[in-house]
This record gives C-alpha cells, structure tokens and sequence, in this order.
C-alpha cells in the first residue's frame, strides 16, 4: 500500500502497538542541553536505572551558557550549576559532549547536522520544541518533555501516539528577497498558531527541491510556530551531499548501504495525508511579526490589521498584541524605529544566513543607535565566518559579534533586550518578554534584519 | 506520581487564547536543576504587571482547578511550566484545546486536561469567575459539576484516564517491556558512524 514518508518512519519505529493508548516508540537519538536534562538524570538516579545505549546520546550547552567571553565562568550561580551538572552527568555516562572551546559547541539544533549524527529517516528528540529542526534531513525530529527525556535516557524509548499527518505543497518559487523564513512565517500565519496541533507536516513542491539544507532548517525549526510537533523534507541528493564527510556520517560501504535505504524515504505515489493544504509563493513579500505570537505577522509593505478584519476568535488577542507592541490598528509597519538588531539562533545562525548578512552590510554601518547582536549557531559556524572574512566585515559595519549559543533568541543569560526597546531579529518567537522584560520583538529574516540595522528602522530585504 | 480521582475546588478563570510557556513561566527561571520551586514564579510576569492580575488574588492561593482559552502550553517544551501550575498547586486545567508537547507533559506529571468545546468553557467561565462557588471534578465518572449545580460530561482517552486514576508510572511501564525495546533496537539498522570522536 502507498505510504507517505512519515508513515513509513513512524511504522519502522513502533516496537509495541496500543490500540487504545500510545504505542512503544523508538527513539534512535537524542540530543541533551544543559537546562532540560538536570531533572531526567536525576529520576534515573533516584529509581536507580542505567543509561541505555549511551552511544545514541549527544549533548552540548547552548541554551544559558553566556555568550560573552568570560563564558567559561558565567556569573549566574545557577546557570554555572546548571552547565557543571551537565557536564558530570554526560561524564558519569559516557555520553558524547561538545564543550566549549571544542570546536564543536553550539546549538543543538545547529550542531546535531554539523556532526552528521542527524540522518533520514530516524527519529530523533530533544527537551527543545525547536526539535523539528531535524526534519530538513528526511528525519522524525520532535521536542519532548524532560519526563521524556528521561524514558528515552533509560529506555530508548517514549509512549507516544502516531501524530496525523499533512502535507504543505509549496507552489511556484519566491521572489530572490524572499527567504526560507518569509515562507515558514507566512505559512505559520496562514495556519495559524494552533493550526497543526496534533500534525506532522511534509514539505513539497518545487521550491523545496532547489532550496538548501539551511533553508530547509529554517523552514523545519518553525513548524512547532503553527503548533506541528514536527516538519520534515523528504531527503534528496542535496541532504546526501550535505552529510557526506560529516565526522557521524556513515563511511565507506556503509555509505552506500545508507544512501540506498535513504533514497526510498519518499512519500509513495498515491499515498494519502490526513489533510494537505497549498501555499502560492510566487507573491510572497518580505515578511515581519507585528504582535506577540508568530502568526501575527505580515508582509513588511503592508499595514498592521485593523481588529475588524481579523477573525472574530483572534480579535482580543490581536487587541492585547496592539497594546502592548505600542501599535495603531492599520498603522504602516515598515519604517519604524528599532534599537536593537538579532542575527541568530537554532532558526538563523548558521553559516549561509551569516553569508547573506554580511554581503549585504560590506561596506556599510550599523545604524547609530542600534546595537546589532550577531551570534553564530556554532563553534564552527564561528570558524567558518572567520576564515570567510565575514567576522570582520560585520566589526568593521559595527556589529557585535557574540560567541555561539542561544543568546538573545530566549533571553536566559544576558543576552536580553532592554525595557522598552524594540528588536528586529532573526529568532523564532515574538512572545511576550521573550527576549526579556517589557521588550519588543519583530521576527523577520536575517537579510531584513540586516537592511533594519543598517537603516535603523523596519526595513525589507531588496 | 499522585493518583487523580475527584477533586473539589473554586477555580481561577483565565480567560486567555494560546497562553504560552513562556507566559507560564519565563525562561530565566529555568536554570534550576530541581523539579521543585517553581510555583512562586509562575505567571511572573503577569503578576508583575498588574495587582488585578487573576494570580494575585489571594482566593487564587489554593484553588486547584484554571480555566483558560484554546491552544493553551504552546510554544516552548519547557516541562518547567506543567511544574510551576503544580507547585503553585492546580491539579486540572479545563480549556477548548491543549498544545500536543504541553498535553503530553501534563501526563507524565498526573495534571488532568479536560477539553471542553468554547460555548462550555465560557459557560463555566462565567458560572465560576471571581471565585464564585466551586467546581468538582470525577475524573472516573468524566463529569463536572459547579456549586451551582450545572453539570458537564468530557472525554478523555482510555489510557491516560487509566494512568491519572492509578497514579500510573510511563516509565515503570517503558522499563517493564525492557526485553522487548531491547530485542527492537537489535535488529535496527543505525548509519552513525562508530568511530567519530
């Protein structure tokens, strides 16, 4: 029977069916930070359980590791608490760690492809809802609970319930200023913030075949914005080409093995999905958030909703986004003033969104008035932007450049906005308070995000 | 885990669509590596903001049951937020719908999730605003019933009923069928590379 591709991985991963409850799901790999993972060692410790399969665990710190340079001793008691436990735990177990100052540090989600430990077709999951990430491999990718990261610590495995499926068919191809962000946000505002709940979402259409493994993680990272667990791209040659040579890819005849059994990771002809639903590109714009969840967004030319014409059930909600954000219903959005610029995170630090942002500020600067945070995904990412000459174009334009974590995107170290500033940034929630107390966020792409710090006010990629 | 059965209490109506993780509890609370304490910063920054905030009343203290609006716990994985409602003290959340990774976090930690459909849940909203009577829960006959004597039936599926009613373990239950998941995993075709380092 035709199966599409997310049947096909849930199926090969059900090691005991419930019929009225959840089955007994298989999980190949999971990756551990350092602020999800505390309480799971510990229940394992508490009940006096073994690790099982140690080498399927990977583990780095992302999430309040300071991304300054006295980062080796952060002056938070509890985040330091919190990095030396993790460090003891992964020690204790012989889980894979990539430290600081390894070369290999970073955001999970950036990291878990460097290495090449994410791959097609496995599921994968991490106490980080921006799991989805992992999708852009062909892989099941989800965030978990910390329980869950516990029963997979001490069993491998979690109970869970065979998520319905749908299929986002991209038509046409966008205009060169709009980016795999512009899209994964006007797909998140067509469907709304709740729209997926309970789906697992196939990418497809055109667009997709030509787009990279960066654009393919950007548009994954922001599936759980819509309320999908998961998102995930069928693999192609451009996922084969991306692994190949990576330190956790498979070598020699096992390669071949592998790209075999990858290359039937595609939804048959004729298979079904629970629901499909189209979205044109071909007339995409740039696009920004406006309000305090990430459907409340719009295309940068355009004016922030009247009430009226949202739907009645989004009404008090975009009311209470427009008081807050300081906003007039129909006011222009492009324009407005910003002090603070993000370039970043599991959606937007690797190295093609530093490429993009830093061919557009050469020889440029950085708006006086606005600070314009620039924090690569990874140690490598880091790497990579030296050696390009980017870590120098984006201090000589008067951009501050961050050592790799999550920085501004969660706001769990310093790296916070002030009070009533206003953040244009490339990271992936625009809630309340996110980037800290009684700031504003706008998410937009890292070229916008780039054009805003440059002009000092909300401005859209050309 | 405590096992859930019936439940009495006034309920603390909070009448908000997507309320989010990060609303529930912010991020910076989250460098604890206890499961416990959480309950004083829950809602932190709403309580902040306004004394009128529903959290600050003092009737909030104590109440064991919140009403909210549709698509509440999206965003963030954080386990920490079902933690701080349950350190704060609330043991069942009545709303239109729940996101997928805070439903399956509220299971593991033996908090009850009814949904109701929207016309239900303003209806009891209305009935119990301001901390007016009281609402009780029987989670083995699946009904509601206010002091004021409306009552209202919700579904809840066979296994996670089950799992609420006996306090019932995931991973007791996971290590269990231990052999098996090891018997799975040994015929699986894995394509890391052992050698990396």
């Amino acid at each position: 029977m035709a199966r599409n591709i997310i049947d096909k991985i849930w199926d090969a991963h059900v090691v005991k069916n419930h019929q009225e409850g959840p089955d007994i799901f298989a999980i190949d790999v999971m990756l551990l930070h350092e602020v999800t993972s505390p309480q799971a060692f510990a229940e394992l410790r508490q009940r006096g359980l073994e690790v099982f399969q140690s080498d399927r665990l990977f583990s780095t710190v992302d999430h309040s590791i300071p991304t300054d340079l006295n980062r080796e001793n952060p002056n938070d008691p509890l985040a330091k608490e919190q990095i030396e436990t993790l460090r003891k735990n992964v020690a204790q177990n012989d889980i894979a760690f990539f430290d600081i100052n390894s070369g290999n540090q970073g955001i999970v989600h950036v990291i878990g492809p460097e290495q090449g430990i994410t791959q097609p077709g496995m599921t994968l999951v991490c106490g980080d809802s921006h799991t989805s990430t992992h999708g852009a491999f062909g892989a099941l990718a989800f965030g978990v609970g910390t329980s869950e990261v516990g029963h997979v610590l001490g069993t491998g495995c979690i109970l869970q319930k065979k998520p319905k499926t749908m299929r986002v068919n991209f038509q046409g191809l966008p205009p060169a200023n709009v980016f795999s962000k512009d899209v994964i946000m006007a797909l998140i505002q067509a469907l709304g913030v709740d729209g997926a709940n309970g789906y697992c979402l196939e990418y497809s259409g055109k667009w997709i075949e030509g787009l990279s493994m960066e654009g393919r993680m950007t548009l994954c990272n922001m599936s759980i914005e819509c309320g999908a667990r998961a998102g995930l791209v069928a693999p192609d040659d451009c996922t084969f080409a991306y692994l190949k040579g990576k330190p956790y890819a498979p070598k020699g005849p096992l390669w071949d093995q592998a790209i075999e059994a990858w290359s039937s990771l595609v939804t048959d002809e004729g298979a079904s999905f629970d629901r499909e639903i189209d979205l044109d590109l071909s007339n995409l714009k740039p696009m920004i958030s406006w309000g305090t969840n990430p459907e409340q967004c719009l295309d940068i030319g355009g004016s922030i909703p009247q009430l009226g014409d949202l739907p009645e059930a989004k009404r008090v909600a975009g009311k209470k986004a427009l008081d807050y954000m300081g906003f007039e219903q129909n006011q222009e959005i492009a324009g407005i003033p910003i002090q603070w610029a993000f370039l970043g995170s599991c959606t937007n630090g690797r190295i093609e969104d530093l490429r993009i942002a830093a061919q557009l500020i050469k020889g440029k600067k950085v708006h006086q008035g606005v600070t314009f945070y620039v924090v690569p995904g990874s140690e490598q990412v880091e790497a990579q932007a030296q050696q390009e000459g980017l870590t120098d174009i984006f201090k000589e334009a008067g951009a501050v450049v961050r050592k790799p974590g999550c920085s501004m995107c969660i706001g769990m170290n310093s790296d916070k906005v002030p009070e009533g500033d206003r953040c244009i940034s490339t990271s992936n929630r625009n809630f309340i308070g996110r980037q800290g107390t009684g700031s504003y966020t706008h998410l937009a792409s890292p070229a916008t995000v780039t054009i805003s710090a440059i002009n000092g006010k909300i401005t859209a990629a050309s | 885990m405590k096992a859930f059965d019936k439940l009495s209490s006034r309920a603390i109506c909070l009448p908000l669509k997507d309320v989010d993780t990060d609303m529930i509890i912010p991020a910076q609370h989250l460098t604890s590596t206890s499961r416990e304490g959480f309950g004083k910063n829950l809602f932190e920054r709403l309580r902040a903001a306004s004394s009128d905030f529903i959290f600050n009343h003092k009737q909030a203290q104590g109440a064991k049951i919140l009403i909210s609006g549709a698509n509440f716990g999206c965003g963030s994985s954080r386990e920490h937020a079902v933690w701080a409602l349950m350190d704060f003290g609330i043991r069942a959340i009545i709303a239109p719908s729940f996101s997928d990774i805070f439903a399956n976090n509220a299971a593991k930690n033996g908090l009850l999730l009814i949904r109701l459909d929207t016309d239900q849940v303003s209806q009891l909203d209305k009935q119990l605003c301001d901390f007016a009577g009281t609402l009780t829960i029987e989670l083995e006959k699946q009904t509601l019933m206010t002091s004021g004597g409306a009552r209202y039936s919700f579904d809840i599926d066979g296994f996670n009923k089950e799992r609420l009613l006996k306090g019932m373990d995931d991973l007791d239950y996971l290590v269990a069928h231990k052999d098996i998941i090891k018997e799975f995993k040994s015929r699986q075709t894995i394509f890391l590379n052992k050698d990396a380092s």
